[in-house]
């Protein structure tokens, strides 16, 4: 498992982006994938990926809504046939909403042959998926990786930094493809850890971030995240970290509602894992990829002298 | 020239509306066709459009260029023993035994109206004004019945990632025929989202042409006006003369 440490050659791993990582939160790709490569990972783009299906469907007899996230388990199974990639049989997702999507569809044809069989033959025009895919999450694969392999390239450990982990759904309900323990996951705890950032334990890591509501009442979500920031504040916090596109939304674009509702409410910064872990590698010395982020996290970076002041670059939105 | 030669000729030749002076004991190939239910035997060098006149059909829908560019001839058959249904234009397509042939002259598609000068380039506009591309289920429908073999599913996947530049070079070769927007159980308008694409990736995603904005200066500024009077003053002959000989000096495309 992992590089070839001896011939510096990378681990290629299959990612599937999603709409997200494309669109509002290309911070989170960019990070990932230059994270990823620091651990000696190469993360390749799924050829040809479409849409994951966004959420899976429990209904019985709708199959219609698992041939898409089918179809990108698919694109797997061809670039092993095409040898791109020495056997690797595991799909990489960073969304969470992209991986319960994938792995919860992934599991249902496998646990139901017959159903898979009702999709493979309606995909006439594709070859048969076969079942032999594993849907895996970025947390799972840097926790892999190991703690010590994590460690041993932290250049600026971020020791001066308050951090309160948040999970949200995804990635840990239904149980049976959590990655994590879902009534206490400690995953992201270990991750920041390693890289040396304080960890603030944060009661309310679990509760919902509101997901979709955002679309339709943005301020029943401002309640949600004002009591999710609040507590990790008491707590301690000066920082959030999620690993889902949604979720930062959330907590962090709506504390614009927050403050209208809340005018009191001092803003905090939401980032995800692999931003911290470029600071702590020591390669975002000037403070890039933070210019997709509501609540400017750099005056605080800058404050715990984890940014040279040479190259900071201001003028986040 | 003998007669062989010459119904072979006008045959082959499909910008030729009605075949007409056929005699049917010089046939050599029949294939039996069904329009809208009916059986009819037909030359098998025919197109399907071609093949309809042979049997008495009048265009005055589903026709138009007849050399597989404006997309109004847009057909849906299945043969005898298959499942398959397939899309084609009935100006490019032969005829084939067994074909259960229907036309389809127009697609109702919602076209929205947008002006891409105000528009920014930036992939929400595609959501704004065709936000039924999220109802996509990847079932890849539409790439199945398009006469062009486009990877329909796949540009409007583009379209859902942001990607302007693929969107716009996989619908390139679009005729607008609306076969995917028909069969779409998402009930996606795919080709006019692909157009809006089109334009903003033109306008927005690549570098503006310098060559053709000096030209459009020069001619504004008259630069031109000169040659195009000797032009315009030029005998018919000499001006044909001219065109070939232009057209000789340089690769036109």
């Amino acid at each position: 498992m992992g590089a070839d440490k001896s011939s510096g050659k990378l681990k290629k791993i299959p990612y599937y982006p999603g709409c997200s990582l494309k669109t509002k939160s290309k911070d989170f790709e960019k990070s990932a994938v230059a994270a990823a490569r620091i651990l000696g990972i190469e993360l390749i783009e799924l050829p040809k990926w479409n849409c994951c299906g966004t959420v899976f469907s429990l209904a019985q007899d709708d199959l219609m809504h698992h041939v898409a996230p089918l179809r990108n388990l698919l694109r797997v199974q061809e670039m092993n046939e095409a040898g791109l990639l020495e056997g690797e049989n595991r799909l990489l997702t960073i969304c969470p909403m992209c991986f319960n999507t994938l792995k919860k569809a992934n599991q249902r044809m496998r646990d139901n042959p017959a159903d898979l069989e009702t999709i493979n033959t309606f995909m006439d025009a594709e070859q048969d998926y076969q079942g032999e895919v594993e849907v895996i999450h970025l947390l799972e694969l840097l926790k892999e990786r190991g703690v010590a392999e994590i460690k041993a390239k932290v250049k600026i450990p971020l020791t001066a930094l308050k951090v309160a982990p948040y999970y949200g759904c995804m990635l840990l309900r239904p149980k049976d493809i959590a990655i994590d323990d879902p009534e206490d996951p400690t995953i992201q705890e270990e991750l920041l850890a390693a890289i040396g950032a304080q960890v603030v334990e944060n009661p309310y890591k679990k509760v919902c971030c509101g997901s979709y509501q955002t679309v339709r009442n943005k301020y029943t979500v401002a309640d949600l995240t004002y009591d999710i920031l609040t507590h990790a504040k008491k707590a301690g916090a000066e920082m959030i970290t999620t690993s889902c596109p949604l979720c930062a939304f959330n907590l962090d674009d709506r504390q614009k509602e927050v403050t209208e509702k809340y005018p009191d409410f001092e803003g905090i910064p939401v980032c995800c894992i692999s931003q911290l872990m470029l600071l702590a590698f020591g390669v975002n010395r000037g403070g890039d990829g933070f210019e997709l982020n509501y609540v400017d996290p750099r005056p605080l970076l800058k404050r715990k002298n984890l940014l040279s002041g040479a190259d900071l670059k201001t003028g986040a939105k | 020239m003998n007669k062989e030669t010459s119904i072979m000729d006008r045959i082959a030749d499909a910008n030729k509306s009605v075949i007409t002076g056929i005699d049917a004991k010089d046939i050599e190939n029949w294939v039996m066709i069904h329009i809208m239910g009916k059986a009819y035997e037909v030359p098998s060098e025919l197109t399907i459009l071609q093949a309809m006149e042979y049997s008495g059909y009048r265009f005055i829908r589903s026709c138009g260029c007849r050399a597989g560019f404006c997309g109004a001839c847009a057909t849906v058959y299945r043969k005898e023993g298959e499942y398959k249904l397939h899309g084609v234009l009935a100006c490019q397509t032969k005829v084939e035994d067994g074909m259960f042939l229907v036309q389809i002259p127009f697609a109702p598609a919602e076209k929205s109206c947008y002006d891409i000068t105000v528009e920014r380039y930036d992939p929400a506009v595609l959501l704004k004004y065709y936000p039924e591309i999220t109802r996509c289920v990847s079932c890849n429908t539409c790439t199945k019945a398009c006469p062009q073999e486009l990877q329909i599913m796949d540009y409007i996947q583009s379209a859902l990632k942001g990607d302007f530049e693929g969107l716009a070079d996989a619908s390139f070769d679009c005729i607008q025929c609306g076969l995917c927007a028909i069969r779409c159980p998402a009930e996606i308008v795919h080709y006019h989202m692909a157009q809006l694409g089109r334009r903003m990736f033109g306008k927005y995603g690549i570098p503006e042409e310098l060559n053709l904005k000096k030209r459009v200066e020069e001619i504004e500024n008259r630069v031109y006006d000169e040659e195009f009077q000797k032009i315009m003053k030029m005998a018919p002959e000499d001006f044909k003369t001219l065109y070939v000989e232009k057209q000789k000096e340089r690769e036109v495309y």
